[in-house]
């Protein structure tokens, strides 16, 4: 852990203005960086601890009727809040699928989705690694990517995003919210995070300068008829090897509207919505989930090691779609599989 | 003997001490002039060195000193004083010692600081450049030059002699299988990592606070590389938080702690990460080969089994894997062979019964496949070749209870039920998989020596140079000796872990309770003896004409078996004997001439259910019954809780843990605990555990063979079983993960 300096902030503004410092980062519940500044991975200049910012642990109702995440709610109190628990069950149950209690007690909705990836390369200073130290290589090409993606990924990087959190609210289309110099703005999650391409040190759009203020829910539709289906090495606190978060909004018998979002096989919350649009007014069964799987992972690429997420990630878009249809969802404490 | 605590149920009487915090551990013995270590470990598995700087490491405020190969203070010059109890063959690791490359992780600085962040950050900042040489890690790759390792580990049974034709009755068998096995890389992952306090006594004495199995073998270590007389080197480590076989050797980190205590003159903590504990030893890699032949009657006609498993480059890691197939089954005509290929890694170590739950894996997988084919239910097929004798050495069991172990495992899981056919039971989406296996491991004693002392006050204290590395060690030696002087637990203390205290070997083999148990009971009974003595000696002593067969020890008296209520109490006992304590030391040896005759060994049939969602690869282990035959048991408590947490260790093997080998960099990646998944709560369902009936009077003299590994051996094979007759899939290469069961074809 490299020596830094620390600045504990009062306002949001004043927020703003210690993360533009050069190579500051952001200090929430500490849960991903305070290890990777121990593994030598991050070594920050400047700490901006935002944990006592007035204004952002509360959850509120939206004039749309969605609600308000502030970047400081813990994961354990949006996991557990009625009003998540009741109109946006796929978030509650999602975040549930993730780490430990002890975990989602300290992690907030910020820093959840600014975690960084869990590929071993990135882990472990001493290897290469483009995402770590741009230009130095991917040794996961070719080494050991059992965890790795299968979709977007570029010769420079076949890291995932770790988060389950995200991956849910990606299916419900949430906005997060950013503050920066020139004040507020607000990212559709969709293109919150990046693809790696040729900059896979940058895993998301926000800005050098900018902080996460909330997280924005779209008014609820997908209450009934949802699930989030986590495969993973351990039946509990291991991260995805894949995810997805299958939410339908049903019109009688048809399908509405139908979002699938991925976990665990690329560099962010993965999702199709052409795929999503085949099963409009379709009436849901597995032959046509197994056409919607097919258009999901439509050029999908394994690197050998990984290469079994391809057929896992088909296999688990048609259970979960059963699951939603069903509205049976998978239970995030009985590991059976429904 | 009037028992009173042996085999009951006790609660451990280190656990307040545990659950408190109060009890120390290696890395939390401290000392006002405490430096830290960090070590800085090597990014390439093979080469040299051509440059270490340390400018700015030495820099930043707060480093006393950083040690490379190049300043490192000199040690013993020759490789043999780097020996310790349980080394292998072959010249051990010396941390430091030149500019050579071994294995990727190998420690190649340490940074001390006055405080641990600072030598933390200085560690960032020492900068290695290497001239890197082609290494080879893949054991596939180096299997062609496999060799019988010329020198024997002391200690383990090289495989047994070939007996009859194998190849021959093989090839006139009617019914065969032959197939391949592997498991991944395990290491050992204690929840506490290896650490060392050196605390500075002045004089160039030191007490050390090592993580290790045996403060002896830290010691003795110690005293033979650094030059140091025996009685200016204590080691103290009362505690140690899981060890697994990881802390029977002395690791790099007592070397270095060492080293810049006695270089500064002044106390060094070094304390390894979580990712350096995949810097040393692991449970190897092999590529085992096992093939069968019966009659139609199922009975074993041959058995061959062959191991090529990987070692260092600087030592022969040897451990007993083919060995069980020789021993565990009648049969005229085995073969079994053990080589080695030497790969650039470290040197594997024993890790919870070292070999056997490899070996088995691959036998009783193999037996399954066996009686798949022949029509015979698993357990029909083990007892018609049930061995009466160990037939690889031609001796005597002292005592084998599998049989028994085999009819109440299955009665109490109700195997009679099971449909032999795979794919033959479901529950909604579940197919449910019912497997077995035998285990076995060795029930060993090994020289001990204790002491028990009765002070005036009534109190007993025993102590024993042995190491509790969570087992219930204090535990059971406590039972023993309030039982043998007739004390309530409450005022015997047990003493262990430091090696000042009456010679013991490593805490490992499981033979630490049958070993140290009968040492304490000897030196108890030598103190009874003198308070009898004693007791008689009194005035009208009720005890006067009685002689010691006579009389128990029991309620703090000291009483007529034929008249309880004839009796002298300690305390009058005690103080007739007019000394301030009582005192004797005693050490309990094997017999020899036992050992001639007869073998002893723990069995255990573990029988496992599991469930599978087969579209998704996922397996869950819902039941579990591990009836175990193992002489007698002290304490039904912890003795249980032994089993239960070596049946999770088989869990892990069959489904979860795996050590990542990345061969083109030569280094393990996934070293961390969210990566290296060893089973987790929800991983572990019901867990029943036996134990049989089994009466031994020759392995010790308390009739009991030890409990440490057996819970682990077979389990993993039973799960692997379970999983073929859950799905007709047969995973011959562990752990069985997701993406396996969706890979793997139905057997034909």
């Amino acid at each position: 852990m490299n020596r830094f300096s620390y600045a504990r902030p009062g306002s949001v503004a004043e927020a703003v203005r210690e993360v533009a410092a050069p190579a500051s980062k952001v200090l929430a519940g500490g849960t991903n960086l305070v290890d990777l500044m121990k593994y030598n991975v991050e070594r920050p200049a400047h700490l901006v601890d935002v944990t006592r910012l007035p204004g952002l642990k509360a959850i509120e109702e939206t004039g749309e009727g969605g609600l308000r995440i502030g970047a400081l709610v813990t994961n354990t109190a949006l996991a557990y809040d009625p009003r998540v628990q009741e109109r946006y069950p796929l978030l509650s149950s999602t975040i549930l699928a993730g780490a430990t209690a002890q975990l989602r007690n300290a992690a907030t909705t910020g820093g959840n989705l600014l975690q960084r990836t869990r590929c071993y390369y990135f882990y472990d200073a001493a290897t290469p690694c483009n995402k770590r130290v741009p230009g130095s290589g991917c040794p996961a090409i070719g080494g050991v990517n059992r965890i790795h993606a299968i979709l977007g990924t570029s010769e420079q990087c076949i890291a995932t995003h770790p988060s389950d959190m995200a991956v849910a609210m990606a299916a419900l289309e949430a906005v997060i919210r950013v503050s920066g110099p020139g004040g507020e703005r607000d990212i559709p999650i969709a293109e919150f995070h990046r693809l790696p391409g040729d900059t896979p040190e940058r895993d998301t759009n926000l800005g050098a300068d900018e902080i996460i203020v909330s997280v924005e829910l779209p008014a609820p539709r997908f209450a009934t008829n949802y699930t989030y289906l986590k495969l993973r090495d351990r039946l509990s606190y291991a991260f995805a090897l894949v995810s997805v978060a299958a939410a339908l909004d049903m019109d009688g018998g048809t399908v509405r509207e139908a979002r699938i979002a991925l976990g665990g096989v690329a560099h962010k919350p993965w999702r199709v919505p052409e795929a999503e649009a085949l099963l409009k007014g379709v009436v849901p069964e597995r032959g046509a989930f197994s056409l919607v799987a097919d258009r999901i992972l439509e050029g999908a690429q394994g690197f050998g090691g990984n290469s079994f997420k391809i057929d896992l990630a088909h296999r688990a878009i048609l259970r979960a779609l059963s699951q939603a249809a069903a509205g049976t969802p998978q239970s995030q404490t009985d590991k059976r599989i429904q | 003997m009037h028992e009173t605590h042996f085999g009951s149920p006790r609660s451990r009487v280190d656990g307040p001490l545990k659950v408190t915090g109060a009890a120390p551990y290696a890395g939390e013995f401290t000392a006002p002039d405490l430096a830290h270590g960090y070590v800085v470990s090597s990014a390439i598995a093979k080469g040299r060195i051509t440059r270490i700087d340390t400018k700015d490491a030495l820099a930043v405020p707060g480093v006393v000193q950083v040690f490379t190969h190049e300043n490192r203070p000199r040690t013993a010059f020759r490789s043999n004083a780097y020996q310790d109890e349980v080394a292998p063959p072959g010249k051990p690791f010396r941390a430091l010692y030149d500019e050579t490359i071994v294995y990727s992780g190998q420690p190649v600085a340490l940074v001390v600081a006055e405080d641990f962040e600072i030598a933390r950050y200085a560690a960032s900042l020492v900068r290695v450049t290497y001239e890197a040489e082609a290494h080879e890690t893949d054991l596939e790759k180096v299997q062609a030059k496999a060799y019988v390792p010329p020198v024997k580990r002391q200690g383990i049974s090289p495989p047994p002699k070939p007996r009859g034709d194998s190849e021959a009755a093989f090839g006139a068998s009617p019914v065969t299988v032959e197939a391949g096995y592997r498991i991944a890389v395990e290491h050992h992952n204690p929840m506490e990592p290896h650490a060392t306090t050196v605390v500075w006594e002045g004089d160039e004495r030191i007490t050390v606070h090592d993580k290790i199995q045996g403060a002896q073998n830290s010691q003795s270590y110690i005293t033979a590389v650094f030059g140091l007389p025996q009685k200016d080197v204590r080691v103290v480590s009362p505690f140690i938080g899981g060890a697994f076989g990881s802390g029977l050797r002395p690791q790099y980190q007592l070397f270095l702690a060492v080293m810049a205590a006695l270089e500064l003159k002044r106390s060094v903590r070094v304390v390894l990460t979580r990712d350096q504990m995949f810097t040393m030893g692991y449970r190897p890699d092999g590529l085992q080969n096992v093939a069968l032949g019966a009659n139609q009657d199922a009975t074993l006609q041959s058995i061959r089994h062959d191991l090529i498993a990987n070692t260092s480059t600087f030592e022969d890691y040897q451990e007993a894997t083919v060995n069980w197939s020789a021993m565990l089954y009648h049969c005229d005509n085995v073969t079994t062979t053990h080589k080695l290929a030497k790969t650039d890694l470290y040197t594997p170590a024993d890790m919870r019964a070292p070999g056997a739950p490899t070996g088995l894996f691959a036998m009783e997988s193999a037996m399954d496949e066996l009686a798949h084919k022949l029509g015979v239910d698993p357990v029909t097929l083990r007892l018609r070749n049930y061995a009466d004798i160990d037939e690889s050495t031609n001796k005597y069991h002292t005592s084998k209870e599998l049989r028994a172990a085999y009819q109440l495992g299955a009665e109490r899981f109700g195997w009679s039920k099971r449909n032999p056919k795979p794919r033959s039971m479901k529950e909604g989406r579940e197919l449910i998989g019912w497997g077995m296996a035998s285990g076995a491991w060795e029930a060993q004693m090994a020289q001990t020596s204790a002491r028990a002392t009765l002070t005036a006050d009534g109190r007993l204290e025993v102590a024993c140079a042995t190491a509790d590395v969570g087992t219930g060690t204090y535990t059971i030696l406590t039972q023993i000796a309030a039982d043998a002087l007739g004390l309530p637990m409450e005022k015997v203390t047990t003493k262990l872990g430091d090696s000042s205290l009456p010679k013991s070997p490593v805490e490992g083999g499981s033979w630490t309770a049958a070993s140290a148990g009968s040492a304490v009971e000897l030196a108890c009974h030598k103190v009874r003896e003198t308070l009898f003595k004693s007791a008689r000696g009194l005035d009208h002593s009720p005890l006067a004409n009685a002689d010691i067969e006579r009389v128990t020890f029991h309620g703090e008296r000291i009483a007529l078996v034929s008249d309880s209520s004839r009796f002298v109490t300690l305390a009058d006992a005690l103080k007739a004997a007019g000394v301030e304590k009582i005192e004797a030391e005693e050490t309990a040896s094997p017999s020899k001439l036992t050992q001639m005759r007869y073998n002893s060994f723990t069995h255990s049939a573990v029988f496992v259910e599991v469930r599978v969602d087969e579209e998704l690869g996922q397996v869950r282990v819902t039941r579990i019954v591990d009836a175990v035959a193992a002489g007698r048991i002290i304490n039904p408590k912890t003795a249980r809780s032994q089993i239960m947490g070596g049946v999770v260790f088989g869990i892990g093997m069959a489904l979860h843990e795996e050590s990542m080998p990345d061969h083109n960099l030569g280094r393990f990646m996934n070293h961390n605990l969210a990566e290296y998944h060893v089973p987790v709560n929800a991983d572990v369902h019901d867990i029943e555990v036996i134990f049989v009936e089994e009466h031994d009077t020759l392995t010790s003299p308390l009739g009991v063979k030890g409990l440490g590994e057996i819970g682990i051996v077979g389990t993993a094979a039973a799960i692997a079983n379970a999983v073929f007759h859950a799905t007709g899939k047969r995973i011959r290469e562990l752990p069985i993960t997701i993406d396996k069961v969706i890979g793997t074809a139905e057997a034909a």
